[in-house]
């Protein structure tokens, strides 16, 4: 385990979404990464502000950064899995280098794929997804040690004014909800959240 | 420029691409450059009208632009032929099922003179895979259909919501040849 690990409390990722949900107020924008990071969003409830993929892993940073660049008064949130984010780590420069002053990325780490049967990623042993981003360029990069700590760095991150990550440690424990798999209702749903359609 | 139909007409195949966009209020422009779209990509980003950068990838460009459309700008990526090549899962997992009408401007490598066969074998798989994807494409070659066919092409993407691929073959851009 990297020595980055040593202090990091091993959290739940359902008890940490509702955690992050329990602090938007202000119709912020959350994209829900492939698998587990969008079921258990969807398990805290339907924002019309959510949209949950259901495929092209790696993409939800992108995703959430074109949503923050169209919208830069609305906060937008993006929750990814380890997994996720290593098949796609090169969106960590391009948000660097635009910096949207909206933008929070939530980074949840297990240090395994848990959806296909739990093999060991590289972030179990070895990468350091905080200091990957701080060297892509993301200053405001931060592990969270616990639950509390994990709440003030949201809270700070909501506010805004640069981009930032969090990552936390979590459990092996799959995903609870069962999102409902129709990308043109979830698509319709999410732009009439966010005021794009009627 | 080695460009052999717009000698003939006063503005290059790359201004008309750029007022068409502007036209129809594309606004977003992410690219992985290409030596053939050195010229618009230099024009985008030096007019303020469009928001341009560069994506380290063109699946996260798809993406950046995806998130875009959905909280209401208009955007477009830019690639060239192998870059294409490793869009498949962005489009048939998160375009097409989305019904996202993403616009992609290709410069077509790998024909009509290249000189490296890696584009060569990767241009073959650009076709069928839009076949297969049902994906609507135009590959363009005439300089006095350009703004027609990026045009309508861009008002039917936003009309039914789907995605559209504009193929820049080399008789329209001159391509990229081989310095001797």
């Amino acid at each position: 385990m990297s020595s980055a690990f040593h202090n990091l409390k091993v959290m739940n990722r359902l008890d940490l979404t509702r955690l992050t949900v329990a602090q938007l107020k202000r119709d912020e924008a959350v994209i829900g990464g492939i698998g587990n990071a969008n079921f258990d969003l969807w398990e805290t409830g339907q924002r019309p502000q959510n949209f949950y993929m259901l495929g092209s892993m790696g993409l939800t940073i992108p995703i959430a950064l074109g949503v923050a660049i169209a919208q830069p008064k609305r906060h937008v949130v993006a929750l990814e899995g380890d997994g996720s984010l290593l098949m796609q780590l090169g969106c960590l420069t391009t948000v660097a280098v635009q910096a949207p002053k909206n933008l929070t990325m939530v980074v949840w780490d297990n240090g395994i794929y848990q959806i296909t049967g739990s093999q060991p990623t590289a972030s179990q042993a070895t990468a350091d997804i905080v200091a990957i981003a701080r060297g892509a360029g993301l200053a405001n990069s931060a592990w969270a040690a616990d639950e509390d700590e994990f709440e003030r760095l949201v809270a700070r991150a909501l506010e805004g004014g640069a981009p930032s990550l969090i990552a936390a440690r979590i459990d092996g424990a799959p995903g609870v909800g069962k999102t409902e798999r129709d990308p043109v209702a979830i698509r319709a749903s999410f732009m009439r959240g966010i005021a794009v359609k009627k | 420029m080695n460009n052999v139909s717009a000698a003939s007409d006063a503005k290059p195949w790359h201004q008309i691409v750029l007022e068409t966009l502007k036209a129809n209020d594309v606004r977003l422009i992410v690219y992985v450059p290409d030596r053939v779209l050195t010229q618009l990509i230099a024009a985008l980003h030096a007019d303020a009208f469009f928001t341009v950068f560069a994506a380290t990838r063109e699946e996260e460009a798809v993406g950046i632009i995806t998130g875009a459309y959905m909280a209401g700008l208009r955007g477009a990526v830019l690639m060239q032929t192998s870059g294409f090549a490793t869009l498949p899962n962005a489009l048939a997992s998160l375009v097409s099922p989305s019904q996202i009408p993403a616009l992609l401007f290709v410069s077509e490598r790998g024909t009509l003179g290249e000189f490296n066969l890696g584009q060569a074998l990767v241009a073959k798989t650009m076709r069928p895979v839009l076949d297969a994807l049902a994906v609507e494409n135009h590959t363009i070659t005439r300089h006095d259909e350009l703004a027609f066919i990026v045009d309508r092409s861009i008002k039917q993407a936003y009309a039914t919501q789907a995605p559209v691929v504009f193929i820049l073959s080399p008789l329209l851009t001159g391509g990229k040849v081989f310095a001797a």
